[in-house]
This record gives structure tokens, C-alpha cells and sequence, in this order.
């Protein structure tokens, strides 16, 4: 739909990097744990204790900003953010205000309304900063005490911040799709949104033509944004809403400060957050308590052998080497480096580059979503499904047939194409006992002849069931050739 | 058999020897404590079992165990330092019931060398202060004259060792809070390097200024504790991974062709009293006579350093003091029932009632000069003060090996004289902040009694790391007789 | 600078704390004095002066990403004033009155 302004959308999305420890302690990160059980001094902000940074996440964050192309600082340091929330012991947050770890960069994903065009997002800067615990309000609130669990307090997440350069809300999700499956590629982070690993705010607002001058509406920053479901109805919503008030009171960009509203899910709005109105004064100045971090080119060396090939460098070699159709790579890619790794080792054992791809996506993901399971827990092997592939390549059997044996399999790991045809009772037939089958059939029925001969080439389908019921190896195509060839010779 | 003024090294030795036991010695300053206490207040509590503990010393030794130097010899800690499962007050009501689930690493290495820890001193609140009035517990007193400030902010430390309550004592030095008590108290104190001794478990002040220092009656002692102290420690990023020095076996070399040099801005200036700028001239003769050549030197940003400190340490300590507000440990009091936000109402209360004047006077200090369109006017450039004057010492440690000159520029003053006076008490650091902000070694060493009988002292500065020369020079000045250790006795009742 | 008593409310606010009117009154009288005394730093020519956050030039302390031991829950709440088996207890972010005006 054609609307009558533009909107302007930046993203800020915090991310929970794959570290055994937190970030200034050797606490678990994991998720899940009794509250208040993985906790220790440092991260409960006890009196005297101090932090030690995790160099596991400065190399996290390098491998990231690499692959973001970002600008990697040469040296950098940590600020404490200060603001009081029981949920932030120490009553600041470790952050990094004005020499973050990673600098400029950008990203490009496909876009959303033209799929063959990329869109490119600039990105301001990514900076390490420690998470805060989880505060637990009471739903009826203002009846009872919130409880707080510290488990999460430490837990190092990086902030990854894009200029405005999103102008769908559509944009803005591919945006964030395509963040998430860079990230899960590279290592760097589960990105479980529902664990909170990948948490997105957007700030936005639009710019609207009016009597030939561009006018700006205040920013809003949308929080609360769950699902990448969540962000793309959050920010149509949001985009109305601002626009309605815009026509309602004529506020632009500078007529208020930067408001914060909370997206409810449920309800399919934005609302307005309670806010102090100095909260916003966070007083950043250096943490005395640690020292700046020097990026050794030993550091960057490492980071950049930890890259491995970007999920848009694997489309892209999908497309151009194995000639798949951009859609189907895409699907492939989509499913994490697992997959793209079990679609690599099929074409090496030999197996047809199009029809891997479509036995990947018509069966091995079919059963992978249906049985909830992972590419690395599935009990075919690449070499197996290729060695199938092959064998109906070869004629040795037919697809139907070939989907049983993959169901066998299922249920019968670590066997072969040959023991699984003998299983199933699968044998080579010769040509001529199904052109007497054929023949049969179509004896049989003289009015499917009768159909077919009016013009009705569909009408053969129904003997396909029935000669498969009189013999199970039967190959539907060749008892569909071979029909046609006899009804024809008769004509 | 008098134990108060025997060195800390020397008591060791008799336990060692078994001439007495650690428990002889502990009891011995425990019953000093029960007659002087009540005159002093040193102590913000008695460290419970400390008996138990100097007989598990006692066994070990007799076991053949070798522990350290200073193995049984009793030993009073700041209550700024965290021990386990014992308060750590801070002289706060804001932790008045804390007890930290874990230990401070100085303290820990103390405890592994053997020795006994008898209790906990008293200190201006979070260490906020020049007087020790500021504690939530009371104030202390000095022992050499009762209705005056025994300094601070380990008041209670140098006080506890003034009235022979402990044979050691380790305090924590922000602005000065080891050098200036020391200097009021009669008896030695060392700051050292920042990042020498771990902070891990020192309550935090101002944390690229904080630095754990011993106080004893002999600077041998204060050699011994830094052995033991020192060092790297992993949790603390801060502290310096540099080589421990043997600091005992440094003492003694000759002070001959060791170059001096007096800042000319401190000896010269306005607030130094006669008796204390005396006491600064006679230790220089003194090192003279010990081979010491003397060199006047110019420090152009000494008179920015008491306001350079003064938003550097607020700053930090508005931060670090955020922690305090009432949700995972320390004071909570709940707000007004018609608060809007049941919780902003009651970490401001909490935090309000909590905290004294002056640490809230600082934290708002602080908070102003980092508040949106001050940072750049009052932090950042006190920061790049800090710069300059760090500058000035390392252009004077070009040309010499130490700085002499005084602590304070006063001997101690009556209690009660600056509390209203924030400014007074904060130019009473003038002479000490110095060493902070640039991180370097200090140390106060005893130079006799004014008139009035109350102690003054000296103060040496050395380049980072120099402990050891600055040791060795306050042992020699010892040795020559510039002070000798003494203890008041309490004032009879 | 001097101080207004709308500025020491200002900061107040954002360090948390609470004064009487009394107490806002002779606050800022005092900081006003205080301000004035670290002002004196306008005297120096700090152009060019890089800032000094730190005391010694250590920099990259970095430690391995390796589990060390925590504290027991029983531990970690031992101080708390307020706290359940779990958690640490804090009064409700919005109150009664406030909710009953939404």
C-alpha cells in the first residue's frame, strides 16, 4: 500500500555471545538454571569485588565486527553506564560509550519487495556490554514485590547499531534475518529470541512531504520486540500511530525529546513507556577498574581464521556453481551452516547439485521440523541420501520407491540402499512383465482407455494406483509410458 | 614484659622461638584493647575467635610449619577490607550489618602468612574524610590527646597502634588516608604503588585512586607486611604483575649519593605550620648528614592537586557508591506509602538514610560534575590536570630519587574544628593527594612531638614501583633517630 | 557556579538521594562553595592534555574463559534485607495510586 510518507527505522540489537563465562567473571552463562545460582561476587556487585574481562568475548566481538565489515578499534575501553535498577546490582552497567570495539560497517541482504536487489545497512558501531538479571513482576502489579534472579547479571551481549537506513518495517525484519543467520554462521551467538539471546529495539519516525518542504516526526524508540514477527507489526503499527498524531497535533522531530514505548504483543500496540525525566543522563565515564583493551593484529589473525564462509558467499557459490535457483539456495542457506555442510558433502559423494537440493528441502527438512531435530542429529548421512540419489539417477529404482528406502532408514540407521531394497522387498523389474501388466490394466478398464483416447491424458493416473497394488516395484513412469505407447498403438 | 612498641618482626620471632605464643601476644593486646578502648574508639568490632586462631597458629608452628616473618603477631584491619562472614561496616549504617560472602585478597594473604587478625578499625565513613568523625560508629580519638581527630580515614588503624592496641595495622590510602593518620598518630604508614596490592576486596572509594597500605610503629614491619602483600593478583585487572622485591633485605643500603628533592611549593607554602615545616628541615639534615645530596624542586600544578582530587575521587565514588541502594545487601527503608514507584521510593530513602552528610555530599559532588553538559568542564578536565601534575613528578624524578616534604600541614586538630568547614577539610589533603592521583609510593614517617606534644612526621614520595627505596630511606632515617616508637598512655580515669 | 536549589533537586533526582527543603537549602550553599573551589582547574591550560582515567599504563588484562566457582544461593541472599528461597524481594515499580490512575 501506498503511504504518504517515508519511514525512517535504525535498529539496535543487543546480542548474548556464546561464552562458557560472563563477562567479567567466571560464572555460567547458560540458560535455564534455578535463579540466583549462578552467581558470584563480581557479578552481584558485592562491595570490593572487581571485574577481569573474558577474552573470549573480545574475540567474539572482533569475529563479529569482521563479518560485518566493521572498522576493528586498535584500542578500547570500558565505561560504566550508570542508572539505578535492582536488576543492575552494581547500580552501573559496564559498557562502552566512546571507543567501542567495533567501528563502521555495514550489511547487505536481499530485498524484501525486489528479491533480486540487495539492500545495504550501514552500521554505526557495535560495543561489548555486560546484561543485566531478570527482574519478575508480579502481574497484578502493585500488589507484590518483584523478585529478581542475578543469574543473567554479566552475561556479555554485544549491541549491534545501524544507522537509519531501514525504510520498511518488511526491511527491517530481512534486516534482522539475515543478522541472525550471519551470526549463527559465524558462531557468535545462539540467537534464541526466545531465551533472550537476540533482543531488538528500533527507533523510528517518518518523514512526510508537505507543501514541498520534508517534515520529520519525533523519534520513538520501540521496545519489547520478541519476534521478528513482533518488530515487523510493531513498526507498521507504530508508523500509523505516528503518523496519526502528526495530523492530530503537527509535532515534528525536535518538538520532544526521544520517547520510549513498549510494544504489547497481545494486544498489537505501542505504548508509551514511564520514564524519569533525567533517567536518560547516564553519566558515562571510564570504568577505573579496568584497563583499555589493546587489539593485537595475533587477535585480528585469529578472528579472521575463525570467519568461514557468510551465508551471502554461499548463496552466491550455490547459484553460480552448483546452479541452483537463488529461492532454493536461500532455502538452504536459511537452515544454518549444518545444512548448506550436509548439501556440500552429498555433491562430493557424487549426487546431482538440483536434486540434493530438492531431497534436502523435501525430505530431510520435512523430517528435521517434524521431529524437532537438528541437521547434526539426523540419521541419514550425506553420503547415504547421495548414494540414493544416484541410484534413481541410475534407474535402479524409482522416486516412490526411493522415498520408502529414506523411510526405512528412518527407521533403521547405518543401512544401505541395497539392504534397505531388500528389507522393503524392492526388486528390479524387467520391462516386459510390466507391459503385460499394462496391458492387463488396461483391459481391465475400458473406460479410462475411453477418457484417454477423448483426450483425457490425466485420466491414466488411476492405474498407476492399481498396478502398483498388483506388483510394489512397479515404476509408475514407465507404467504410465508404456500404457500411453499401447493405447496409442491401437489408435 | 611491654610488647606495644616491640617490633611486629620481632614479636615474630619471640613466637617463633616459643619465648611466648601467639596466643600470649594476642591475649596481651586483646587486654590492652579492653583498658583503652573505651578512650579511643579504635575499633569498629573485635574480630570474633581470634584466640582460636592464634592457637591454630601456635600448633602449626609447633608443627615446624613455616609461615612467614610475621607468623602469630597480631594484627588490626580496616573496616573497609572485606573478611568473610564478618561485618565489613565501612563505618556505615549503609552496611552496619554487612557481612561479605567472601574475602579481600590483602587480607587473605595475611591470614595464609599466619597472621591474627584481632578486629576491625575504625574510619571515615566509605572512607570519605580527613577525621574519622564521619563513621556511623563515632568518632576516634587520637590517643596522643583525646579531643583531637586521630586523623583519617584510618583513624582507626593509626590510633589502634598509637594506644599499643595491635602490633599491625593495615589501612587503605585514597587521598591519603594511610600518610595523613600515621603523621596525626605518631606512627609509620606506606601507601604504595597503585596496583601493588590488590583492591580485590577493598571496598571501593575512588578505584583508580584506592590503594591497601600497612601502618606499624617500625618501618622494618611495614617491609615485612608489603612481602607480604604484594603481588599480582588475577582478580583484580588493576593490579600490576610486576616482581615482588625482597623489601627486607633492601633495607640498609647506605643513603649516600641518594638525591633528594624538597618541592619548593610545599615547604614554602601558606598553611604549613612552623613546628611541621621544622620537622621537614630537620629530616632534611638528617639525610644530608646520612650522604644524601638535596635538590629544590619546582611542582607548578601543586595547587591544582587538592581540587583535581576533589572531582576525580566525588566522580568515581558517585558511581561506586550506586550499589548501595537497598535490593541485594546493606541499609533499606521504605519510602512513602503513596510513593508513585513503591521502589524509586525506597532505594532514594534507603540510600538517604543510609549515607552521612559527607558521603552524600560527595556523591552529589560527583553526580553534578559527570551530569550531562559538566563532564567535559569539571571531569574530563580534572582528568587532564591529573595529567600535568603526574607530569610534574616525573619531571622531578628525572632529576632526583625521592621527594621529601611534609604530609599534612598541620599536626592534628581539635574534633569537631572542620566538620562544617567542608573546603578546610578537604585543603588538609594538599600535600597528600599528589601521589594518589599519579599512583606513585608514599610514605609518612614519625619526626617527633610539637610543643604541644602532639607527633609530626615527614613525608617521602618515590617513582611507581620504588618501594623499596623509600623503605630503605625511612629505615635509615629510623636508624639515625628521627623518631622512636611510642605509645600514649591512656589518660588515667 | 553557583548552585540552585532546582539544580541540587536535579542531581539529587539522578544520585537517588533525598533532601528536606532545609537540607536542599544548605546543600547548595555548600556545593556552590565546593564548585568554586575545584573551578580553580580554569586557571590551567589544558589544551592538547590528553585525559588520565588511569594511574599506570597497563593495558589488555584479559582472563581465559574458564567456569570458576560461584557463591551458594543461600550465600548470595544471606544479605539481602528483603529476599524469598530464590530471590531477591524488591518493592513493586509502579504503586497502588499510580495504577489506579492509568
Amino acid at each position: 500500500m501506498e503511504v504518504p510518507y517515508k519511514i525512517v527505522i535504525g535498529l539496535e540489537v543487543h546480542v548474548q555471545l556464546s561464552t562458557r563465562t560472563k563477562l567479567f567473571c567466571g560464572c555460567s552463562t547458560e540458560f535455564g538454571a534455578a535463579p540466583n545460582t549462578q552467581v558470584c561476587p563480581v557479578c552481584l556487585g558485592q562491595p570490593g569485588a572487581l571485574p577481569v574481562m573474558n577474552r573470549s568475548a573480545i574475540d567474539l566481538a572482533i569475529r563479529t565486527g569482521l563479518a560485518l565489515n566493521c572498522e576493528i578499534a586498535s584500542v578500547t575501553k570500558w565505561d560504566r553506564k550508570n542508572y539505578f535498577y535492582p536488576d543492575l546490582p552494581k547500580g552501573y552497567q559496564i559498557s562502552q560509550f566512546d571507543q567501542p570495539i567495533c567501528g563502521p560497517g555495514y550489511l547487505e541482504f536481499s530485498d524484501p519487495d525486489q528479491p533480486e536487489q540487495m539492500l545495504r545497512v550501514r552500521l554505526i558501531r557495535a560495543h561489548l556490554e555486560e546484561d543485566a538479571g531478570k527482574s519478575m513482576h508480579d502481574e497484578a502489579a502493585g500488589k507484590s514485590a518483584s523478585r529478581i534472579d542475578l543469574n543473567r547479571t554479566g552475561t556479555p551481549l554485544l549491541e549491534i547499531v545501524s544507522e537509519p537506513d531501514l525504510h520498511s518495517p518488511q526491511a527491517a525484519k530481512a534486516y534482522l534475518t539475515e543478522l541472525r543467520l550471519l551470526l549463527t554462521y559465524l558462531g557468535v551467538s545462539d540467537c534464541n529470541m526466545q531465551e533472550g539471546s537476540l533482543r531488538a529495539d528500533a527507533n523510528i519516525n517518518l518523514h512526510i512531504d508537505r507543501d514541498g518542504e520534508t517534515l520529520a516526526t519525533p523519534i520513538v524508540e520501540v521496545k519489547n520486540l520478541n519476534s521478528f514477527r513482533a518488530v515487523e507489526r510493531a513498526l507498521i503499527y507504530e508508523s500509523q500511530r505516528q503518523y496519526d498524531e502528526w495530523q492530530r497535533t503537527g509535532a515534528v522531530l525536535g518538538d520532544a525529546p526521544k520517547r520510549t514505548f513498549g510494544w504489547d504483543d497481545q494486544r498489537g500496540v505501542t505504548i508509551p513507556q514511564r520514564e524519569k525525566e533525567e533517567s536518560s543522563d547516564y553519566r558515562y565515564f571510564p570504568d577505573p577498574d579496568l584497563v583499555p583493551v589493546h587489539i593485537t593484529s595475533e587477535q585480528l589473525e585469529y578472528a579472521r581464521s575463525q570467519l568461514g564462509e557468510s551465508p551471502s558467499a554461499i548463496r552466491q557459490r550455490l547459484v553460480n556453481e552448483h546452479a541452483l535457483k537463488p529461492y532454493d539456495a536461500d532455502v538452504i542457506v536459511s537452515q544454518g551452516r549444518g545444512v548448506v555442510d550436509y548439501f556440500d558433502r552429498m555433491i562430493q559423494a557424487g549426487a546431482n547439485a538440483k536434486r540434493s537440493s530438492s531431497w534436502i528441502q523435501q525430505e530431510v527438512l520435512r523430517v528435521m521440523n517434524e521431529s524437532n531435530q537438528g541437521i547434526e542429529d539426523f540419521c541419514i548421512t550425506a553420503e547415504q541420501l547421495s548414494e540414493l540419489v544416484l541410484a534413481v539417477d541410475a534407474g535402479d529404482l524409482d522416486t516412490t520407491r526411493a522415498k520408502d528406502v529414506f523411510q526405512y532408514w528412518l527407521q533403521h540407521p547405518g543401512s544401505n540402499v541395497q539392504s534397505a531394497k531388500q528389507a522393503l522387498g524392492i526388486k528390479d523389474v524387467d520391462q516386459s512383465e510390466i507391459e503385460a501388466l499394462c496391458r492387463e490394466l488396461l483391459a481391465e478398464n475400458p473406460k479410462i482407455v475411453a477418457q484417454y483416447k477423448e483426450g483425457n491424458t490425466k485420466a491414466l493416473g488411476a492405474l498407476i494406483g492399481a498396478a502398483k497394488k498388483k506388483n510394489a516395484n512397479a515404476d509408475p513412469r514407465l507404467v504410465r509410458e508404456l500404457s500411453q505407447k499401447i493405447i496409442e498403438a491401437e489408435l | 614484659m611491654n610488647l606495644c612498641t616491640l617490633s611486629a618482626l620481632e614479636l615474630a620471632t619471640r613466637i617463633q622461638a616459643r619465648e611466648l605464643s601467639s596466643v600470649e601476644a594476642t591475649q596481651y593486646f586483646l587486654s590492652r584493647i579492653a583498658e583503652t578502648e573505651q578512650h579511643i574508639h579504635a575499633f569498629t568490632h573485635l574480630a570474633e575467635g581470634a584466640l582460636d586462631r592464634a592457637e591454630q597458629i601456635d600448633s602449626r608452628l609447633k608443627s615446624g610449619e613455616q609461615l612467614s616473618p610475621l607468623a602469630g603477631v597480631p594484627i588490626a584491619i580496616k573496616d573497609v577490607l572485606c573478611t568473610i562472614g564478618d561485618r565489613t561496616t565501612c563505618g556505615s549504617r549503609m552496611l552496619s550489618e554487612y557481612r561479605p560472602p567472601y574475602m579481600a585478597t590483602a587480607v587473605q594473604k595475611l591470614v595464609d602468612a599466619g597472621l591474627v587478625i584481632v578486629g576491625k578499625t575504625n574510619m571515615d565513613e566509605f572512607a570519605m574524610g580527613g577525621s574519622t568523625e564521619s563513621s556511623y560508629l563515632g568518632p576516634t580519638r587520637n590517643p596522643w590527646d583525646v579531643q583531637r581527630t586521630p586523623g583519617g580515614s584510618s583513624g582507626g588503624a593509626a590510633a589502634s597502634l598509637a594506644a599499643g592496641m595491635c602490633s599491625l595495622s593495615i589501612g587503605s590510602d585514597t587521598g591519603g588516608s594511610v600518610r595523613q593518620p600515621a603523621a596525626f598518630c605518631g606512627v609509620c604508614g606506606l601507601k604504595p604503588t597503585y596496583g601493588r596490592i590488590s583492591r580485590y576486596g577493598l571496598v571501593a572509594f575512588a578505584s583508580s585512586l584506592d590503594q591497601v597500605g600497612p601502618l606499624a610503629h617500625h618501618v622494618q614491619d611495614l617491609a615485612a607486611c608489603m612481602a607480604i602483600m604484594a603481588g599480582h593478583d588475577n582478580r583484580d585487572s588493576t593490579s600490576l604483575a610486576a616482581e615482588v622485591p625482597d623489601y627486607l633485605a633492601e633495607l640498609g643500603r647506605p643513603l649516600k649519593g641518594l638525591k633528594v628533592g624538597i618541592i619548593r611549593e610545599q615547604v614554602e607554602h601558606a598553611a604549613l605550620e612552623a613546628e611541621v615545616r621544622d620537622a621537614v628541615s630537620h629530616t632534611q639534615r638528617m639525610l644530608e648528614e646520612l650522604g644524601a645530596s638535596i635538590l629544590e624542586i619546582d611542582f607548578p600544578h601543586q595547587e591544582y592537586a587538592v581540587p583535581t582530587y576533589y572531582l576525580v575521587a566525588p566522580c568515581e565514588a558517585s558511581s561506586n557508591l550506586s550499589r548501595y541502594d537497598g535490593v541485594h545487601y546493606g541499609y533499606r527503608e521504605l519510602g512513602d506509602a503513596s510513593a508513585e514507584s513503591p521502589l524509586d521510593a525506597m532505594i532514594s530513602r534507603s540510600r538517604s538514610r543510609g549515607f552521612g552528610p559527607e558521603v552524600k555530599r560527595r556523591i552529589m559532588l560527583g553526580t553534578f560534575a559527570l551530569s550531562a553538559g559538566y563532564y567535559d568542564a569539571y571531569y574530563k578536565k580534572a582528568l587532564q590536570v591529573r595529567r600535568l601534575i603526574t607530569q610534574d613528578y616525573h619531571r622531578a624524578f628525572q632529576d632526583v630519587d625521592l621527594l621529601l616534604g611534609p604530609v599534612t600541614p598541620t599536626p592534628a586538630y581539635p574534633l569537631g574544628e572542620k566538620l562544617d568547614d567542608p573546603v578546610q577539610m578537604y585543603l588538609g589533603d594538599l600535600f597528600t593527594v599528589g601521589a594518589n592521583l599519579a599512583g606513585l609510593p608514599a610514605i609518612s614517617v614519625p619526626a617527633g612531638f610539637t610543643s604541644e606534644g602532639l607527633p609530626v612526621a615527614v613525608q617521602l614520595q618515590a617513582p611507581a614501583l620504588e618501594e623499596s627505596r623509600l623503605l630503605n630511606a625511612a629505615f635509615q632515617l629510623q636508624q639515625a633517630g628521627l623518631f622512636t616508637p611510642q605509645v600514649a598512655e591512656p589518660p588515667a580515669t | 557556579m553557583e548552585l540552585s536549589t532546582d539544580d541540587i533537586r536535579k542531581v539529587a533526582s539522578l544520585a537517588r538521594l533525598e533532601f528536606s527543603e532545609q537540607e536542599l537549602a544548605s546543600f547548595s550553599t555548600q556545593l556552590s562553595r565546593i564548585v568554586a573551589f575545584v573551578e580553580k582547574l580554569n586557571e590551567v591550560d589544558t589544551a592538547g592534555v590528553e585525559e588520565m582515567a588511569h594511574p599506570l599504563d597497563v593495558h589488555s588484562v584479559l582472563r581465559a574463559d574458564e567456569l570458576q566457582p560461584g557463591l551458594s544461593r543461600e550465600s548470595a541472599l544471606h544479605n539481602a534485607p528483603s529476599h524469598d528461597d530464590e530471590c531477591f524481594l524488591v518493592p513493586p515499580v509502579l504503586g497502588q495510586k499510580s495504577h489506579g490512575s492509568r
